[in-house]
């Protein structure tokens, strides 16, 4: 309770604002209350998900013209406009998200640039939209006869749709879908071997970014009641992302503390610089301009988080509750061939990396994949998993071909892997990037999410989580950040990740490197019961007291071929082995 | 639409897509040495124009007093910081190209009155004002980002772009601008009319181009600048620094834009925010070679050109609509044949 405090008190503030405060204060916090949910989408889409968009003031502008015209042209109740405005917004952003977020990196930003200044000037253009001039004369909104027509009475549904999306956000993004959704920012190609689909997280960030900013154009128009198009123009797109960037992007507060910053700097600015100058202009241009680049010069997380050492509350959750584990799978019958690699051949341009690969695991077993540095093991990885397909032969897994599908796909079949360099979110808990592995485990969407209906199955994947960790022994370290574990025991965390996924056939590479010799001890402890249980293990790993300690069988790789393969103690003996990491006696 | 008009079209289109071209070359450039998306490009194009006409109208410009405050911002920060590393051999340099400079810059123009002077005089005065404040924004903006993602040093463009509008409202003033045409010469060609000042747009970005030819593939700076933008790190480890990487590009890409603005002049009217939108069409070129072709730009550049020329035509009120929506399937194109660098951005 005690953590609520501010949050209480604040939405008091809230609530009495109208009461006391003078009208013009109520206007600014009207104007805070609009552009605080454009901000929003902005830290769903930005600080989170790490996709920038200079042209939110399109969605905007959307939202207002067409309630705008559909309210004046064809007397449609204004309920009804916030429906077709967020249905023609879905639509636009849709298709430019389509488009555009395939692109990699910059290439979306400056394409948000090129549609924000053409939706504008099509806003400018269009005959039946008013022209420059714009639309006025749009009516009233009416709740149940309660006339909305002063912007005392307006302030009280703009607060509790922008409280009610800020609601919906932190739900979100703490949910399955929500960890999809942060894994985005620096963990596209891990996200994507956890199962999750990349490109549809992206998209559906962006549709939910353009649909707030709708919602925030529909209000404006039945607050303002008219609507021309310089609202909606580049500069107040540029103006939204400030906000974001300013508040603290990465945070759901952050929008709000941005957009009351930037408001009410820009309205003092404003009254200020024109006097200091002389002459009348945009001039608080120059400094936004100037704080932003100090911002991230300075302080890039931005405001937020720096208000929030202030209060000195810690409401992170410090435990997991029991929950009913979630279905297993049928694991095969030991002995069942699980993988099968058939003359694989990865070819980077000329460079051959591996040629005419031929091997294969069964359930219940250890392969154990060695060769030297350079050999081509983590490239045959990346085939087997998908993450970079073979340029020819054939992959069989559990009988049926997957050397065409994309590795999300492959995650889904029942193949979980763990990464040569550790694929990890820093920042995010130990518990839930493990959770991040069962993403395939679930199936509620974002809406559900959003309102938490899912939280029983939220339960359940957090509790798997935290018998994953339990399991390979780091059940002590549940709440810290991943970023701050030792590399040994995050490379044992990646295993904790792929068990939660319930995989039958587990690729494993160099999960040894960095332990001490009892923690190696305990992951080949690990490996051991895994084996026991029916699981196939595919290894590569350089410490060969390891490696033969547990392997069923070795194939030996050099120049991106197989040189060897059989029992342990058989390759050891080979020849063609021993010259291969000991050099040949001339 | 008969042939004479269509050619009066094409003409427009060229002038103006050679114009595009010299941006879109400048943005690759930048782009390519520091990883920056230069959005301020466009400002240099109206300051390039406007410091030219306040000077043809015997005003002082206000780019003037911009070049000694950012001199002296950078010439306190960068000593503060030879003194912090002990470097005091850097302060010679120091007050040699931040102070001295820009001093010597703002005295010239006090002391020359340049209205009166011959227009290259004038123009060479204005390169001199305005050139300089590349590096210093380099200097001032990025260089303490240089390390950031491509995204953070964007957000950092868009915001340097704003402050310079701003401030280009406060020097110039809303109205907007010409400068005399450089040569008043017409000719015939056919039956068309071509003007000296056309010429001289096109005859000008030839020589540059010829000249950036010339410099990136001849001399060690040019060959230092594209080993820097190949592989930073490398560069680097050959005792390449960056940080003078840095700043020359936005050297070159602030004489560039600055005089792309004084060759469009006595054109088209400018106005203290004019720049963004020729900036942005300089990009549209430079998305379409994919920040890295220089020949690919140029081409595009005068697609870009000619699209706006015909499209003010037929529907002139859509023509930036058109113009910019042009972006998008360009940039379907170009992800659909790029290949995938997705990771380690």
């Amino acid at each position: 309770m005690k953590q609520r405090i501010p949050l209480l008190l604040f939405l008091a503030l809230i609530g009495v604002g109208p009461a006391v405060l003078p009208e013009f204060h109520v206007t600014l916090l009207n104007y805070i209350g609009l552009y605080s949910i454009v901000a929003l989408g902005l830290v769903l889409l930005t600080g989170v998900g790490g996709l920038t968009s200079f042209g939110q003031a399109a969605f905007v502008g959307l939202g207002a013209y067409a309630t705008g015209y559909l309210t004046t042209a064809h007397a449609v109740s204004p309920w009804l406009t916030l429906l077709a405005g967020l249905a023609v917004t879905a639509a636009v952003a849709l298709v430019l998200g389509v488009l555009t977020l395939r692109l990699s990196g910059h290439y979306l930003p400056l394409g948000t640039i090129a549609w924000g200044i053409s939706l504008y000037f099509l806003f400018g253009n269009l005959e039946f939209l008013g022209g420059h001039t714009g639309l006025t004369g749009i009516p009233v909104l009416e709740l149940f006869g309660w006339k909305l027509d002063t912007g005392r009475e307006f302030y009280y549904l703009i607060w509790l749709v922008l409280l009610g999306a800020v609601l919906a956000t932190q739900n979100l993004l703490d949910s399955r879908e929500g960890r999809a959704i942060r894994a985005l920012k620096g963990g596209g190609l891990m996200a994507e071997a956890m199962g999750v689909d990349t490109a549809r997280v992206k998209i559906v960030i962006f549709l939910i970014a353009a649909l707030f900013a709708c919602v925030s154009g529909w209000l404006y128009a039945h607050l303002q009641r008219f609507v021309n198009p310089t609202p909606f123009g580049l500069a107040i797109g540029i103006e939204y992302l400030f906000m974001a960037v300013v508040g603290g992007a990465a945070h759901v507060w952050g929008a709000l503390v941005g957009a009351g910053v930037i408001t009410v700097l820009k309205q003092w600015l404003q009254d200020l610089l024109p006097k200091i100058f002389g002459q009348s202009g945009n001039f608080e241009v120059i400094f936004f301009g100037v704080l932003l680049v100090l911002v991230l010069q300075r302080a890039r997380e931005g405001i937020w988080p720096w208000l929030r050492r202030l209060v000195p509350l810690r409401s992170a959750q410090r435990h997991v509750a029991a929950a009913e584990p979630l279905p297993a799978r049928q694991m095969p019958a030991p002995g069942t061939v699980l993988l099968e690699v058939k003359g694989a051949r990865k070819a980077f341009g000329g460079l051959v990396a591996n040629n005419d690969m031929n091997l294969s695991v069964k359930a219940g077993e250890v392969m154990a994949l060695i060769g030297p540095n350079g050999a081509g093991k983590s490239t045959m990885f990346n085939c087997i998993s998908g993450v970079d397909p073979v340029t020819a032969g054939e992959i069989r897994f559990l009988g049926e071909r997957v050397d065409a599908l994309a590795s999300r796909q492959i995650a889904r079949r029942g193949m979980g892997r763990t990464f040569q360099h550790v694929r990890l979110l820093p920042t995010m808990s130990v518990l839930e990037n493990v959770a991040l592995g069962a993403h395939l485990r679930g199936a509620k969407g974002v809406l559900s999410s959003s309102l938490h209906l899912e939280r029983a199955e939220e339960a359940r994947h957090l509790a798997e989580a935290k018998r994953q960790l339990e399991r390979v022994g780091l059940g002590g370290h549940l709440f810290e950040e991943a970023g701050s574990l030792p590399l040994g025991q995050q490379r044992i965390l990646e295993i904790a990740r792929a068990l939660a996924a319930d995989p039958c056939l587990l690729l494993l590479d160099e999960p040894a490197a960095g332990l001490r010799y009892l923690e190696k001890q305990a992951l080949a402890e690990l490996l051991r019961r895994l084996r026991a249980q029916g699981m196939g293990i595919l290894l590569v790993e350089h410490d060969m007291d390891f490696v033969m300690g547990l392997a069923d069988r070795v194939v030996v790789m050099e120049f991106g071929e197989k040189i060897a393969e059989g029992l342990p103690e058989e390759v050891q003996k080979d020849p063609v082995v021993l010259e291969a990491y000991l050099g040949g006696v001339e | 639409m008969d042939s004479q008009i269509a050619l009066l079209l094409a003409q427009d289109g060229v002038v103006n897509g050679a114009i595009y071209a010299l941006l879109a070359l400048a943005l690759v450039l930048v782009f390519a040495v520091t990883r920056v998306i230069f959005i301020p490009q466009g400002e240099f194009v109206a300051y390039g124009a406007l410091t030219l006409a306040a000077f043809q109208a015997g005003k002082t410009p206000g780019t003037v007093w911009l070049l000694l405050g950012a001199g002296v911002l950078v010439a306190l920060i960068d000593t503060v910081m030879a003194v912090r590393t002990g470097s005091l051999n850097r302060l010679k340099r120091i007050v040699l190209w931040d102070l001295v400079l820009p001093v010597a810059v703002a005295g010239l123009v006090l002391w020359l009155e340049p209205a009166g002077l011959p227009l290259m005089v004038q123009v060479a005065l204005s390169l001199a004002v305005v050139v300089p404040l590349g590096p210093m924004i380099y200097r001032l903006a990025y260089q303490p980002l240089a390390e950031a993602s491509v995204l953070v040093l964007l957000i950092v463009s868009v915001a340097v772009h704003l402050a310079l509008v701003g401030l280009g409202l406060l020097f110039f003033g809303a109205e907007g601008s010409r400068t005399t045409p450089f040569s008043e010469a017409q000719f015939a060609l056919g039956t068309l009319t071509v003007n000296g000042q056309t010429l001289w747009v096109l005859g000008a970005s030839a020589v540059l181009i010829v000249a950036l030819y010339a410099f990136f593939g001849r001399t060690l700076y040019g060959k230092a600048l594209r080993a820097t933008a190949i592989n930073r790190v490398g560069a680097r480890l050959m005792g390449i620094s960056t940080t003078m990487a840095g700043r020359l590009s936005f050297t070159l890409a602030a004489g560039i834009g600055a005089l792309s603005g004084i060759l469009i002049a006595p054109i088209t009217t400018v106005y203290y925010d004019t720049g963004f939108l020729v900036g942005l069409k300089g990009f549209v070129a430079a998305i379409i070679a994919g920040l890295v072709s220089y020949p690919l730009a140029a081409a595009g550049a005068i697609l870009v050109g000619l699209l706006e020329a015909f499209s003010s035509f037929w529907a002139s009120a859509f023509k930036e609509v058109i113009v910019f929506t042009l972006i998008i399937p360009v940039l379907v194109w170009r992800s659909l044949t790029a290949h995938h660098v997705e990771e380690e951005e």
